[in-house]
This record gives C-alpha cells, sequence and structure tokens, in this order.
C-alpha cells in the first residue's frame, strides 16, 4: 500500500512496474544491497579499532560511570533483612521487630563467613556515621549468638541497633540501584520528605563546579590573550627566527608537569623570586610580600603556562595557511593596519581560536595536579574531590557520580559551542 | 645475512634472559618512596636478597595510593603487589573491604629473643587483624628558631600554634580534619580525655572548626608530607606539623635553623599488609619476607636510618646509632620519654566511623 503511494508520488506509472537491473532484480533493490555491500566492507576495515575503542575506552568509562547508580551491594549482602525490613514503617519512630532481627541473623552469619559484611559496612557509613563499626563488631560476635529472640541480644552487642536511623539508612539504600550518589554531587541529601539541601555547613560541590568552570574560563581567555601575539609572530617570522621560538614553545610542553609546577612555586611563594625581586626594587615591603599562590592566582598563573602551547599550536597552523595577499589585497583596496587585521585576518583565525579554546576548557576543567600543588583552598577543583574519593575515601560511588556531573557539563558546553561558533568551523591546521 | 645473523643472536639472547629471569623469584613490595623506602632497602630488603639469592626484592612506591590501587587490581582480578606497606587507617580498610589477608601473629611472625610470643611483644600496636606492625611515627611540629617577630620567645606548646600574637607568621597544617581538630580541641580547652566524646557530636565539630577559624587566614595546608619541611626549610612558614621523620632529617641532616615541638604529638603505625588473593608460592614467600623483615633485630636495625620507633617493645633496647651521622638515635624517637610527656593516639574506631561526615564538614569549611 504504502509502496503504491511512493512510487506514484514519484510520478511513475502505475501499470509499468518497477525500474529493472540488467540481472532482473528491482533497480532500488539491487542499489540498496551494492550500497550495503560498501557498507560492511567499510565497516570490516575500520572494526579493529572500533574494537579497540569500545573494548579498551567506552567499556571501562561505562563501567565506572554505571557505579554512580548501582547499589547491589545492599540487597545482595542483606538478601532476607531486605524483605522483612518491607513490612517496617520508618515513621513509626521505633526500631523494626523481631523478624528483621532474626533475618539479620541469618544475613549476618552468612556475611561474616564469607568476610563481606565490614564491605557493606563502609558501603552504608558513607550515608550515616557509625555504621561501619557497628557491623564490624556485630559481625564478630554473630557466631556465638544463642537460639532467639535475637533482637536483645543485637542491642546488647551495640544500642545502636536500636537507632531508628540506622534502620532507615538500610532501608532507603535496599535497592539495587540509587539515586543516592547524584543526590550527593549535587549537595543533596534524603530528607523527611523527599530529597532536599544539605545543611549549610556540608554544602561543597556545587561551589567547586562553579569554581571549576569560572577559573577555566578565566584560564581560556588567558591562553588566548598570551596565544595570539606568540602564533601571529610564529607564522610570519622568517623561517629561522620562528624555528628557534617555536622550540621555545615545545620546550616546556615536553617538560613535566610535576617539574614545571614547583618551578612555579619556587617562583610564587611569598619567599620566592618573583617577591625577593619587588622586595629588592623596592616595590612592597618586606612585611607585605604579596600572595601569588595558594589561592586561585597561583593555579590561573601556572595553568595558563601549562595549557599555552595547546593554544599556540593550534593557532599557528592555522595562520600559517591563511594567505598573506588578503591582507595585501585590503590594504591596497584603502584599509589601514587595524582594519586589515581585524575585518580580513582576524576572522580567518576564529576556527583556530575555537580549536584550542575547546582544547585548553576541555583539559582545564579536569585538571587536578596543579591546583592541588599551587591552588591551596580557594584554586582547587572539582577533580580534586574526584581523586579524592576515589584514592583516599573509596567512595567511587560518589566520585563516578561527580564524574558523570563533569562529563554532562562538558556535553552541555560543547552543545552551546556548536550552537554559537558551529564545530564545522574549528581547525587543528591546513 | 648480516641481519638474519643478528637476528638470531638476539632471539638467543631473549630465550637466555627469559630463563635466567624464570629461575629468579621477583617480588614487589610497596612503599611510601624517599628516605623511607632507602631505610626499609637498607634494614630489610638487602639483608633478605643476601640471605635469599634467587630472590630479586622490586620496589615500587605507591603507598599513597595502596588502597584504591589494590581495590582496582583485586576487581580486575590481576593482584601484582606482593608485600605492601601502609598506615594502620588504611590496613583497617583494606582489611574491611577484604583485600588483606588476616594474619595469625603468633603463627605467622617472629618471637622476641627471649621467647614473648609476637602478640604479646606487639601488644595493642596489632589494631586489625590483617596489619603487621613495623614503626611507631608522630605528627608533630617543627618551628624555626630565627623568627625575628617572637622577640626571643619560643613556642612549648601546641597551643601556641594558635596564638597569633605572640608567636606571628604562616603556619603549615595537614589539609584534612584528623589531628588538626583534635589539637584545636585541647587548646579551646577540652579535656585531652574527652576529645571524642566531644568530637562526636555536631556542636563539637563546629566548635573545633571555630577555634581554627582563627588562624585560617595564616595557614597553607599540606597534602604531602615533604611540603611542611620545604616550606620551614624556605621561611616560607614558621611553625608547620609533618611526620617526625621528616623534621629530623630537615633538623640534623640538612641543618636548617629549625626545631622539634613534641607538645600533644599524635602517634600513628606504619606496617605490613599482604593482599588477600596471592598464589600460595606468593602467599609463602611474602609471609618468609614479613617473618624476617619484623623479627626484633630488624626492626630495631631501621632505627638507624630514619628517626621511627620500632613497634615491638623487644626492639627498644637495640636501638643504636644513625649509620651515616653516628648520633644517638634514642632520644629522637617519637616514643623517647623526654619527647613523649603529652600524646594522643590516632583514635582507629572513631575514625574509620566519622571520617566521611566530618571530613564533609571540613572541606566545606576550608571552601568558605
Amino acid at each position: 500500500m504504502t509502496d503504491t503511494t511512493a512510487n506514484g508520488a514519484a510520478g511513475s506509472q502505475p501499470d509499468s512496474g518497477p525500474m529493472l537491473a540488467a540481472d532482473g532484480t528491482p533497480l532500488k533493490v539491487s542499489l540498496a544491497r551494492a550500497l550495503r555491500r560498501q557498507k560492511l566492507r567499510a565497516l570490516m576495515l575500520i572494526a579493529p579499532l572500533l574494537l579497540f575503542i569500545v573494548i579498551t575506552f567506552l567499556a571501562p568509562i561505562g563501567d565506572m560511570l554505571f557505579r554512580s547508580v548501582e547499589n547491589n551491594i545492599v540487597p545482595e549482602t542483606l538478601p532476607r533483612t531486605v524483605v522483612a525490613l518491607e513490612q517496617w514503617d520508618p515513621e513509626s519512630g521505633e526500631a523494626p521487630g523481631e523478624a528483621v532481627f532474626e533475618a539479620l541473623q541469618a544475613d549476618l552469619l552468612i556475611a561474616a563467613e564469607k568476610k563481606i559484611h565490614t564491605r557493606l559496612g563502609s558501603r552504608l557509613n558513607y550515608e550515616t556515621p557509625g555504621i561501619s563499626s557497628l557491623f564490624r563488631k556485630s559481625g564478630r560476635r554473630v557466631d556465638d549468638m544463642e537460639q532467639g529472640p535475637y533482637k536483645p541480644q543485637f542491642l546488647k552487642i551495640d544500642e545502636d541497633w536500636g537507632d531508628v536511623e540506622i534502620w532507615r539508612t538500610i532501608k532507603r539504600y535496599s535497592g539495587a540501584y540509587t539515586a543516592g550518589y547524584f543526590l550527593a554531587s549535587v549537595d543533596m541529601e534524603y530528607g523527611a520528605d523527599g530529597p532536599q539541601l544539605k545543611p549549610e555547613d556540608e554544602r561543597i560541590y556545587l561551589t567547586l563546579l562553579w569554581r571549576t568552570i569560572l577559573l577555566s574560563t578565566v584560564i581560556t581567555v588567558s591562553c588566548i590573550l598570551l596565544g595570539y601575539p606568540v602564533a601571529f609572530l610564529l607564522a610570519n617570522l622568517p623561517l629561522r627566527t620562528s624555528n628557534v621560538l617555536m622550540i621555545l614553545v615545545l620546550l616546556p610542553f615536553w617538560t613535566s608537569l610535576l617539574v614545571r609546577t614547583s618551578s612555579w612555586i619556587v617562583l610564587l611563594q611569598q619567599q620566592g623570586v618573583i617577591n625577593d625581586t619587588l622586595v629588592t626594587l623596592g616595590l612592597v615591603g618586606d612585611g607585605g610580600r604579596l600572595e601569588l599562590m595558594h589561592n586561585e592566582v597561583g593555579t590561573i598563573v601556572a595553568m595558563t603556562h601549562i595549557l599555552l602551547p595547546f593554544m599556540i599550536l593550534p593557532l599557528y597552523s592555522v595562520m600559517k595557511t591563511i594567505s598573506p595577499s588578503y591582507v595585501r589585497a585590503a590594504k591596497s583596496l584603502g584599509a589601514n593596519d587595524w582594519t586589515a587585521f581585524w575585518r580580513i585576518y582576524f576572522p580567518n583565525t576564529v576556527p583556530g581560536i575555537g580549536a584550542g579554546a575547546v582544547l585548553v576548557f576541555i583539559l582545564a576543567i579536569g585538571y587536578y595536579i596543579t591546583p592541588e600543588l599551587v591552588g591551596g583552598t580557594s584554586g582547587i577543583f572539582i577533580s580534586n574531590r574526584i581523586a579524592y574519593h576515589i584514592s583516599s575515601s573509596l567512595n567511587w560511588g560518589l566520585a563516578a557520580a561527580l564524574g558523570v556531573v563533569l562529563l554532562a557539563l562538558i556535553l552541555v558546553f560543547y552543545w552551546l559551542y556548536d550552537r554559537i561558533v558551529g564545530v564545522d568551523n574549528v581547525k587543528f591546521g591546513g | 645475512m648480516k641481519s638474519i645473523k643478528l637476528l638470531t643472536t638476539t632471539a638467543t639472547a631473549a630465550v637466555l634472559f627469559a630463563g635466567a629471569a624464570q629461575a629468579e623469584e621477583t617480588m614487589t613490595i610497596v612503599s611510601w618512596g624517599g628516605a623511607y623506602s632507602a631505610s626499609q632497602q637498607a634494614a630489610y630488603h638487602d639483608p633478605y636478597m643476601e640471605m635469599n639469592p634467587d630472590v630479586k626484592i622490586i620496589n615500587d612506591e605507591s603507598s599513597a595510593e595502596a588502597v584504591a590501587k589494590l581495590r582496582a587490581m583485586d576487581e580486575a582480578g590481576n593482584v601484582t603487589w606482593d608485600v605492601v606497606d601502609v598506615v594502620a587507617s588504611d590496613a583497617i580498610r583494606l582489611c574491611d573491604e577484604g583485600l588483606a589477608m588476616e594474619i595469625d601473629p603468633d603463627e605467622h611472625l617472629a618471637p622476641a629473643p627471649d621467647g614473648t610470643p609476637a602478640s604479646e611483644d606487639f601488644g595493642d600496636l596489632l589494631v586489625s587483624d590483617c596489619f603487621i606492625p613495623q614503626i611507631v611515627y608522630s605528627t608533630t611540629f617543627g618551628y624555626r628558631t630565627d623568627v625575628a617577630a617572637w622577640n626571643g620567645n619560643e613556642p612549648s606548646s601546641v597551643c601556641d600554634v594558635f596564638d597569633l600574637e605572640a608567636f606571628p607568621g604562616k603556619r603549615s597544617l595537614e589539609k584534612r580534619p584528623i589531628n588538626n581538630v583534635e589539637w584545636a580541641l585541647i587548646c579551646d580547652g577540652v579535656d585531652p580525655g574527652e576529645v571524642y566524646d566531644v568530637l562526636g557530636t555536631d556542636e563539637g565539630v563546629d566548635r573545633a572548626l571555630a577555634k581554627l577559624d582563627t588562624i585560617k587566614d595564616d595557614v597553607i595546608w599540606w597534602s604531602a608530607g615533604a611540603e611542611t619541611p620545604q616550606r620551614l626549610a624556605d621561611g616560607e612558614v614558621v611553625i608547620g606539623s609533618t611526620y617526625n621523620g621528616r623534621l629530623f632529617s630537615v633538623i640534623e641532616e640538612q641543618d636548617q635553623p629549625v626545631k622539634m615541638l613534641w607538645d600533644w604529638q599524635v602517634f600513628d603505625l606504619d606496617g605490613w599488609i599482604i593482599p588477600a588473593g596471592l598464589s600460595e608460592e606468593r602467599k609463602a614467600r611474602a609471609l618468609d619476607y614479613v617473618y624476617f623483615a619484623t623479627d626484633t633485630q630488624r626492626l630495631a636495625d631501621q632505627a638507624k636510618y630514619i628517626s621511627y620507633g620500632p613497634a615491638r617493645q623487644s626492639s627498644a633496647p637495640l636501638v643504636g646509632q644513625h649509620a651515616e651521622l653516628g648520633i644517638d638515635m634514642a632520644p629522637h624517637m617519637p616514643t623517647d620519654p623526654e619527647n613523649a610527656k603529652t600524646t594522643l593516639l590516632y583514635n582507629y574506631e572513631f575514625w574509620a566511623d566519622n571520617r566521611d561526615d566530618i571530613d564533609a564538614k571540613w572541606q566545606a569549611w576550608l571552601a568558605q
């Protein structure tokens, strides 16, 4: 039905049938087959690379991001307790009854045997402090328990088992998936009636996120301002001079990140080279040495320097391709130096600025070593917290949620960038 | 022709080399790097390799990220480390996560020379089922002795760190709540015996942060142990906390105008764990190494190279002189009676429970 309508719409005669290829199959089918074969062949050619990327890049990232919602550990370690808790209402204001404790005893006995109860304890301790030692202590003694009733015996091990808060936490996190990590990553928590903002003295991630964006923007803009003239010189000086300059740009690029950051510490600290020079020159008094690091200034200065080559190189490769005759033509038509630059040369370099800005901004937003060393407390980024949760607090769920937020943020910026500048307008060279 | 010959030679060499590598057993030991690893190399690794010529010890300096890396290795099903040096709080976490092997001290560790079983010789320092104590170190303060603004006075109490009028200048403190909040409460008048009861409440944490608020503008925070000694040497700070061994090195080895302030030093432990899930062969080798490296003489030997106290009671009388400087090490030990008049012991259970919670408040406070 639809086929005939389509044919009719295409204007072919209804009674002559579809056009045939040489072997008698309809031309449309044969064409589609040939195209499909071609596409398959192309896919086969890139298959190894595709497979490699999926296995070594997409799959691990996906696995890591999945941890931001995964919560299997609770229902797997305490299967009976989770079922028994369904009957319990936290609003009753009383700890659950004997049935739940009986289930808990059975679960804990198996968990302690497998030595996984402490792992669950550390997981739940992220939500309510004290659960870690509660599980460690109870796991050690659950073996010696006598026949029920179990509730008094648990309360004897630790009276916290009678605390409604503890049970509320276990019940809230009894599902295989949780939104808790994402709530925490935007400074929220479960309250009496649904998600709410955390108390003011515990909010941190939104502040850090905002600071990360702000400082990364400042760093990107500084890189454009400092990198543009350098790239212009590189592209327009005679080859011999520009080669020397190019080496000066590349040399720091090849130097270790830590070495460059440490050099900035030597320069910027209060007893450092810059302050010493200023004091010697009499520009500042010995008591009034400037605070150039352990704050946002240190982060901006050091990171601008470190990321500068990522701005200069794309700018340079774009500028190199701009024919000098454009500017000459503009001048011959009566433009002065500034007009020729601003109206003719500059618009041609915008793709280079775009490429450099995207590179620098995305690199900056994920930095953490440099801010950690020179940023003090007001110059650190959200990545420093992600690193803390990965390597120190072991709260990988929260780290993954923060990572997702950061990734989503970058995608939003990329989309905005595409809307405003256009991704086609980005050039890394020639 | 020439290239074929070269190829065969390389291939033969490769086969021979592989054979040689197989005959030699390798063991990866993870530690902190720097002077600390050097002291372990001299006191433990070298003598062990001399006794067991077929074992080659490879050093890995990843202790700072050991917990996260061990977890990742465990999930990947390929643990490449044999023995890992961690602080006690990390050992407790690794044990909780099932990533470290449980140890029976009397079965796996050497008794003291007089026959005292290891469990008694280490005593209270066996803070976790998986932890094999090695040293006692402390986090304490060092200050510069040449600060003109102090008018010849020198700090004598940890509370002088909070006294900006008598002792002006920048301070270097660790960028985490542990230790700092305890010192803040003690200097705010809390009875030292009740510090953790107070810290267990929200008001207690607020009180500690309020005390720290009084010096916050003059604090430079550190996250690596080497930062305070460097800042003291540069004159960037006038007083700062760090590990006592680092201060020893600044004072005695580098001869900087710095002195120790032992008041309310916080004792902590460092030691070994053996990762869970090793093959029987590797486990036997790791246990053999640990048995050797934590006996009475070996622990006393390490103190020749670095000023940390041996974790065994039986090692204390054997502590001698520094291997190069030739000075007596005993007065530089955090456990020396002269230094240990007022001390705190890191409260492992409290911090295992409350670390995440207090850290959230701490970070929010820092960011203000």
